[in-house]
């Protein structure tokens, strides 16, 4: 509600008086990074059109969601995990290989089973299937902090993708998952990229939320401050372990259903899409926007995928260069950003 | 003193505790006896093993041997994140807040749910509410709540960190070296507040290398020297010892 007058007063002041108001916003970086990605993304796909603003709206509906989800663990609890992608794929391969009713019997190609449930009935199970994972290997993982748990992470980052690529007779390794289903609600299935776009983003909605609730609990500011100093907040009595485990389950969770999302939306993936690289991107987005800032992982998401979009339509850009010079360019922003803003571009929290 | 209890009532001891670094016997087969509702001081040189004390007391750093007693209760193992059920709570020699958060979170954190799932469902309660806006009205820093506790003076993180262990609602608190660095009207409110705590029925231990406090406030006093209890009993005859002021005092 707070927003909503506070954005009324901040219109009839400008239309009072505009040049107070440049004064008072000139130096407010935050308000500038707002304008500027949100107006850049705005003008992108006024200019590109609908098909193109569709494509980018998913894409950047699921990066969301997974650095919303990464958001918990490094910026709230203070974990500095590179191996969300893991989850990610688990929850990808689990509705992949649940809905698929494509036969793989061609010479050449693993056979996989086929199980072709709906998408809705795979989805539960994506989630669950991240969440007992997230469970075994956040109990190894709690004993280690800061770089120890990038390392950690790393490993597993390591074996999920190693995991995806040889257990062929489950994933079919580096031949992928094709034909996996769209969702569909009775009749209705969500064929067209608008509808599917709808989708992504009601989920989006929910993950925000839910993540709202849990960072604005109890629970969120004992995250908070076992980031900031764990054995004194352990000594008033939290088992910091138990919060770092269930925030941990919570997080692989929400990366599980952006997997599942992911499949469907694409309906193919295979190993390549789950590799270690894509989890530092992530990590990048979330730095990017801003560490323990919910609004700074969307911002920072919707940045990220203009970049990487945006990309495509430079002039005297060769096309097979594309994707390595976007990663070039996220580099040299993430060492300004750090130089010059360690907070990220709306966060408060500097690592 | 004037408290109405049986001043044998101990709440807490330590019985043939030890803690060593390496070579080094931080804590030496140290048996002490703190009185309830009583201002226990600790003095010692730097070194002799105060702050080491109380981190073990608080289950920060593990006993290598020796038993705390806990309100009759004879514990070996001393966990962090059960003392404050032994009725334990404690400040930091180094201030120790949780610094990228606000003054109002840091003393909110310390009220709110402990177990994890009842934490993730609770928001902000008004009894929590209240009893963090008296807190902060109490050490003065009602005016600073949002700010950061990282961007608070040296002085002003001091209070704070005492206020968060006045939220806890336990029987001991231990204070260590609360008064360094502290400008003389900081100095008084502290003492203001360690009397009051004296006057609602709590047992505090302290540590100071200030002297003249130590004289006006404590009750009792431990002297520690290389781990071991060097002298304890009433401030003026432990002070008065001769072999108090060789090992301590005479420097």
């Amino acid at each position: 509600m707070s927003i909503v007058t506070g954005a009324l007063r901040n219109v009839r002041d400008v239309a009072r008086d505009p040049r107070s108001w440049w004064q008072r916003s000139k130096g407010n970086i935050e308000l500038w990074a707002n304008l500027i990605v949100l107006g850049w993304a705005l003008v992108f796909m006024l200019w590109r059109g609908g098909g193109f603003a569709i494509t980018v709206g998913s894409v950047f509906a699921i990066w969301a969601i997974l650095a919303v989800s990464l958001n918990l663990v490094v910026g709230y609890a203070g974990l500095l995990s590179v191996g969300h992608i893991g989850f990610l794929g688990i929850g990808a391969y689990t509705t992949a290989v649940l809905t698929s009713h494509a036969s793989y019997e061609q010479l050449r190609t693993e056979a996989i089973p086929t199980f072709g449930w709906p998408f809705f009935a795979a989805l539960p199970f994506s989630v669950l299937l991240a969440g007992v994972v997230a469970l075994v290997v956040g109990v190894a993982f709690n004993r280690f902090r800061d770089d120890i748990y990038v390392l950690v992470s790393f490993g597993f980052a390591v074996i999920a993708f190693t995991t995806f690529l040889s257990w062929r007779n489950l994933t079919r390794g580096a031949f992928g998952i094709h034909e996996i289903a769209r969702p569909a609600i009775g009749p209705w299935v969500f064929d067209g990229e608008l509808e599917f776009l709808a989708l992504l983003l009601v989920f989006l909605g929910l993950v925000v939320l839910i993540a709202w609730l849990i960072v604005t609990s109890s629970f969120g500011r004992v995250l908070t401050a076992i980031r900031e100093d764990e054995q004194a907040i352990q000594v008033f009595g939290y088992r910091t372990t138990h919060y770092k485990l269930a925030i941990w389950v919570i997080s692989a969770m929400i990366a599980g259903l952006a997997g599942a999302l992911l499949a469907s939306w694409s309906t193919f993936i295979d190993p390549n899409s789950f590799v270690l690289l894509e989890s530092v991107l992530l990590v990048s987005i979330v730095i990017l926007g801003g560490l323990a800032s919910i609004w700074g992982s969307l911002l920072g998401a919707l940045a990220f995928v203009m970049l990487e979009e945006g990309m495509r339509f430079v002039p005297f850009l060769p096309s097979e260069f594309i994707g390595q010079i976007r990663q070039v360019i996220l580099g040299i922003l993430l060492v300004l950003l750090m130089l010059f803003r360690p907070q990220g571009l709306v966060g408060r929290f500097k690592l | 003193m004037s408290t109405q209890v049986d001043p044998r009532v101990y709440v807490l001891e330590t019985r043939e505790i030890s803690k060593s670094f390496g070579a080094v016997k931080a804590i030496d087969q140290l048996t002490i006896s703190i009185l309830r509702e009583w201002l226990t001081c600790i003095v010692g040189p730097n070194g002799s093993g105060k702050s080491t004390l109380i981190n073990l007391l608080s289950g920060l750093l593990p006993l290598d041997g020796g038993i705390v007693v806990v309100d009759n209760v004879g514990l070996r193992v001393v966990k962090a994140h059960a003392s404050p059920d032994h009725g334990i709570t404690r400040t930091f020699q180094e201030v120790r807040l949780f610094d990228q958060i606000s003054v109002w979170d840091n003393i909110m954190v310390v009220l709110t749910e402990r177990r994890v799932f009842p934490a993730l469902l609770e928001r902000a309660k008004p009894s929590h509410r209240d009893e963090a806006e008296r807190i902060l009205k109490s050490v003065g820093m009602w005016e600073k709540r949002d700010a950061m506790a990282q961007d608070l003076s040296y002085g002003q993180r001091k209070l704070l960190e005492i206020g968060r262990a006045m939220a806890m609602d336990v029987q001991i608190y231990l204070f260590d070296e609360p008064f360094a660095g502290l400008f003389p009207r900081m100095l008084e409110q502290v003492k203001s507040i360690l009397k009051d705590m004296r006057e609602q029925k709590r047992s505090i231990v302290f540590v100071s290398h200030n002297m003249d406090i130590v004289r006006e406030l404590s009750d009792h006093l431990f002297v520690l020297d290389s781990g071991t209890l060097l002298a304890a009993g009433e401030v003026e005859e432990v002070l008065a010892r001769s072999t108090v002021i060789d090992a301590y005092l005479g420097h």
